[in-house]
């Protein structure tokens, strides 16, 4: 008898969640702008490997578009981020959010 | 079982990429770790008989994203990285606690829904192509897909207004100070 | 032909909007000529259709426009039947004549183009009214004519009374129209539609006597107030604050009878509930009454025929309280015809006398504004009811439909004889305080001739007070016949032996003579008798039914007011300052995690998804 190891859904939202995970934790370690963006970006990653890999596993082709979907939302969002990074970085030479603190309450 | 083979190297590879993102010093490190986690993703897509996914996976993050990031970097300088190091002790204990917590939240309320069992992933009759997703994408949600050309257009709008007021005001602001 | 008819009502809409918004560049007095035109053309669309329908050669039709609330099944339609066929003409051609009037009669005014937007607008809500289809889209005009109304009435806003008067004008307007609501809310609640056609053809199935007497109880609420009668009619005299072209276009010819014009058009429902109808014709002779009193005592020219025009919609309520419906509306076609006439002539005195309104002060005009004086006499002996002039046969027509009733709606008729007495009086009086005996202008009038714009409108409107009358004598109901496809279903009311019939015109004829021939001698002297005293201040102030009305309603409801005022200052105020200082507290404790770090935002916003998953696998049974 043989134990036949396949690849189910479930591995890869483990996978999934564990890469949005360290995501998390790059946004919370980190103090530069550009890399707590790229953390986002992973987890966005991940969020999207969670689609399509539900999609598929239901036969929805939903989760491809929707994957899709969200691409085009983090592009824009790549746009407009860096933009502002690189607009902050012009006025006080750092992306260092942790100096951005004018907002205190 | 070339399956199995396959998934776990490319998820070792997203693993490790994505552990490199965040602990690097160096921001090109910390880019180069997300474009190898990127890239592994595009192969868990192709996987997932999501074709046409994948190969956007591999043109606008891995092409396009990460050509901006690292534009952004060598723009603001590379060496302008912060040394996590310094942080306070309790701090980098709580962020990974926090991160830890988090994927076992995950992993635990996904539990009872967790979808398993199914050998034939993938069966034969779906499959990702552009065809389908162009069907389905165009068929069903052709208001959402004009709504992301709206946001494409005004991100877009975004960007050039911040470049150019972003500009103004600093130079106002050398003039002022 | 009747393709183009939406083209009635879009006009209209599209003059008001022009002159709204371009009126001040197009200026005087082309903002007038466009107002006029436009509402000159309706008439002329209008016109080619309706000469088919008035030859007898076209069918009713429903013109579908568009789907307007497809829940419920109202569509926007148009409804061409004779009944509209003949309000549409009255309204666009009797208005268009007005608007030319206006041209004269507004020269000079800071807000000349303002003016016509108003009243093209108004044109085009009563359109709409006259035109629709169903309850729901004739709910669309009834209000807009409050609105358009409203605007006219306070068109002056600067003098206090005029924007009052159009405050109150709107007020007890509202009344009416919650009538119109609630029966309405009846009238989908039994049939599930409001289309005309299909509750008139099953209301006889679909439709219990209380039910029918409950709507139209509601519906006369409603024409009670559009239609000024007894206990709503107090804004009307009020309403002559206005412009005179707006008292004589909205507050005499048009507005007014749409309380009756619905009334009409709701025959099939009103002859299912006696009930209703006793109740409509006691009010409506009522009103007639009391109101051609007050007109007795009046010396403002304008208020004498304002009186007299809610007496004169007392005939037509009182027409359709018998179930004459056809005679109500001929009724409403001559009144309009001759009580614009004399609105447009009592602005041309009025202009003459540089706005002086007062009878008291006028006398002598004969020769100084002959035309005007021609004219108007011509319509003094129309609403007195004189042997052949128009109102002489509508009148005369309700006044025996009422009779042919019998039993006690005998009493209803001796009532409107003695109106019609008292209406020859106080028009004779008028008449004769206004352009007859010696002069008694003040220093320093000198009154002169209307110009052209305002005689040519006089001309036509006197033609038609003269001849109207014999589209439908007792020897050739021709108007009856005409609006028969409008009554379909409805039974005719009794007919009468011709020598009976003859009887009541003398009757008719004779009161009408006795009340011109008391009123001439009274009147028809140098020295005028004093009406200052006793009952005549009392008609003169109304009976003081204003004052009352203070007292009971006004009053009570200003001291509702204040307590609801105390309360919301005192209860409800305490409860959000309150709150807002809860808030502003809770804001200050809280302050310090504003740290303006965004990655403590970011971890508290990863913390709280943590918590908020292990609560959706707690609360989800997942442990």
């Amino acid at each position: 008898m043989t134990i036949a190891v396949a690849v189910t859904a479930s591995w890869y939202l483990t996978l999934a969640a564990a890469l949005f995970s360290i995501g998390v934790a790059g946004v919370l370690i980190r103090r530069n702008a550009l890399v707590m963006f790229m953390s986002i970006e992973l987890m966005l990653n991940s969020v999207n490997l969670t689609f399509v890999a539900v999609g598929t596993e239901l036969g929805l082709i939903e989760g491809h578009t929707a994957a899709l979907f969200v691409m085009v939302v983090a592009a824009a969002e790549v746009t407009v981020g860096l933009a502002i990074i690189v607009a902050i970085f012009r006025k006080r030479s750092s992306a260092d959010v942790d100096q951005l603190a004018e907002l205190r309450g | 079982m070339a399956e199995v083979v396959v998934f776990s190297i490319f998820a070792a590879v997203a693993l490790v990429g994505a552990v490199v993102m965040v602990t690097a010093s160096n921001p090109v490190y910390s880019a180069i770790g997300l474009l190898g986690a990127m890239f592994s993703i595009a192969v868990m897509y192709v996987m997932l008989d999501a074709h046409f996914v994948a190969a956007v996976q591999v043109i606008i993050y891995a092409g396009a994203v990460m050509t901006l990031f690292l534009f952004v970097i060598m723009l603001i300088g590379v060496d302008t990285s912060d040394v996590y190091g310094m942080r306070p002790m309790v701090q980098r204990v709580m962020t990974v606690v926090v991160s830890i917590g988090f994927f076992a939240a995950i992993v635990l309320a996904a539990r009872g829904a967790w979808i398993t069992g199914s050998d034939a992933f993938g069966s034969g009759d779906f499959n990702g192509t552009i065809e389908a997703v162009a069907d389905n994408l165009f068929g069903n949600w052709t208001i959402v897909f004009l709504s992301t050309v709206m946001l494409l257009t005004i991100a877009a709008l975004g960007t050039i207004a911040l470049a150019y007021f972003g500009h103004v005001s600093a130079d106002d602001e050398e003039a002022t100070l | 032909m009747t393709d183009f008819l939406w083209l009635v009502v879009l006009l209209p809409l599209v003059g008001a909007a022009v002159n709204l918004i371009f009126g001040k560049r197009i200026g005087e007095p082309f903002a007038g000529w466009l107002g006029f035109v436009v509402v000159a053309s309706s008439f002329v669309i209008a016109a080619i259709p309706a000469y088919d329908v008035i030859a007898g050669t076209a069918e009713p039709v429903t013109v579908h426009l568009f789907s307007w609330i497809p829940v419920l099944g109202v569509e926007a339609e148009i409804l061409w039947d004779p009944l509209s066929v003949l309000l549409t003409l009255i309204v666009t051609g009797v208005g268009s004549l007005i608007h030319l009037y206006s041209i004269g009669y507004m020269h000079g005014d800071e807000r000349f183009p303002r003016f016509f937007a108003y009243l093209n607008l108004f044109i085009a809500s009563m359109l709409i009214l006259v035109l629709a289809a169903n309850y729901a889209v004739m709910f669309v005009g009834w209000e807009l004519v409050g609105l358009s109304s409203y605007l006219l009435i306070s068109f002056w806003f600067t003098k206090p009374e005029a924007a009052a008067a159009g405050k109150k004008a709107f007020v007890v307007n509202r009344i009416g129209d919650w009538g119109f609501l609630i029966a309405m809310m009846l009238i989908f609640a039994a049939f599930g539609t409001f289309d005309f056609h299909t509750i008139f053809a099953t209301a006889e199935g679909v439709l219990s006597v209380g039910m029918a007497t409950a709507i139209t109880l509601l519906l006369f609420v409603a024409a009670a107030g559009k239609s000024a009668q007894i206990p709503l009619y107090v804004w009307l005299p009020d309403a002559m604050e206005g412009p005179t072209p707006v008292s004589a276009l909205i507050h005499a010819a048009t507005m007014v009878t749409a309380g009756v014009f619905m009334m009409a058009r709701s025959a099939v429902l009103f002859e299912m509930a006696p009930v209703s109808g006793a109740v409509v014709a006691t009010v409506g002779v009522l009103t007639a009454l009391l109101a051609a009193v007050i007109a007795v005592a009046q010396t403002d020219i304008k208020r004498v025929l304002a009186y007299s025009t809610i007496s004169q919609l007392g005939y037509m309520v009182l027409a359709v309280g018998v179930g004459a419906y056809s005679a109500g509306v001929f009724h409403l076609t001559t009144h309009a015809f001759f009580k614009a006439l004399l609105f447009l002539g009592a602005g041309s005195v009025i202009h003459a006398m540089a706005n002086e309104q007062s009878m008291l002060k006028m006398g002598g005009l004969r020769k100084v504004l002959p035309v005007t004086f021609a004219t108007m006499g011509v319509a003094w002996l129309a609403i007195s009811g004189i042997f052949p002039f128009s109102g002489f046969w509508s009148k005369d027509e309700i006044l025996a439909a009422t009779f042919a009733k019998g039993g006690a709606w005998l009493l209803l008729y001796g009532l409107g004889l003695l109106v019609a007495i008292l209406t020859a009086f106080y028009m004779t009086r008028l008449f004769v305080l206004t352009f007859l005996g010696g002069r008694r202008w003040d220093e320093g009038v000198h009154p002169h001739e209307s110009p052209a714009s305002m005689t040519i409108p006089l001309v036509i409107l006197a033609v038609f007070s003269f001849g109207f009358g014999f589209v439908n004598t007792p020897m050739r109901l021709g108007f009856e016949h005409f609006l028969e496809p409008a009554f379909h279903g409805v039974p005719h009311p009794d007919a009468l032996d011709d020598s009976v019939i003859w009887t009541l015109a003398i009757v008719a004829l004779v009161s009408a003579v006795v009340g011109i021939a008391l009123a001439w001698r009274r009147y028809n002297r140098d020295e005028l008798p004093a009406e200052n005293t006793g009952w005549w201040s009392s008609a003169m102030a109304g009976f003081h039914v204003d004052e009352w009305y203070g007292r009971l309603f006004v009053l009570p409801g200003k001291r509702g007011a204040e307590l609801a005022g105390q309360m919301d200052a005192k209860g409800i105020d305490g409860v959000a300052h309150g709150i807002a200082r809860g808030v502003r507290e809770a804001g200050t404790a809280l302050q310090p995690v504003q740290s303006g770090k965004v990655r403590g935002y970011a971890g508290l916003l990863a913390a709280a998804g943590v918590v908020l998953i292990v609560a959706i696998v707690v609360i989800g049974g997942g442990f």
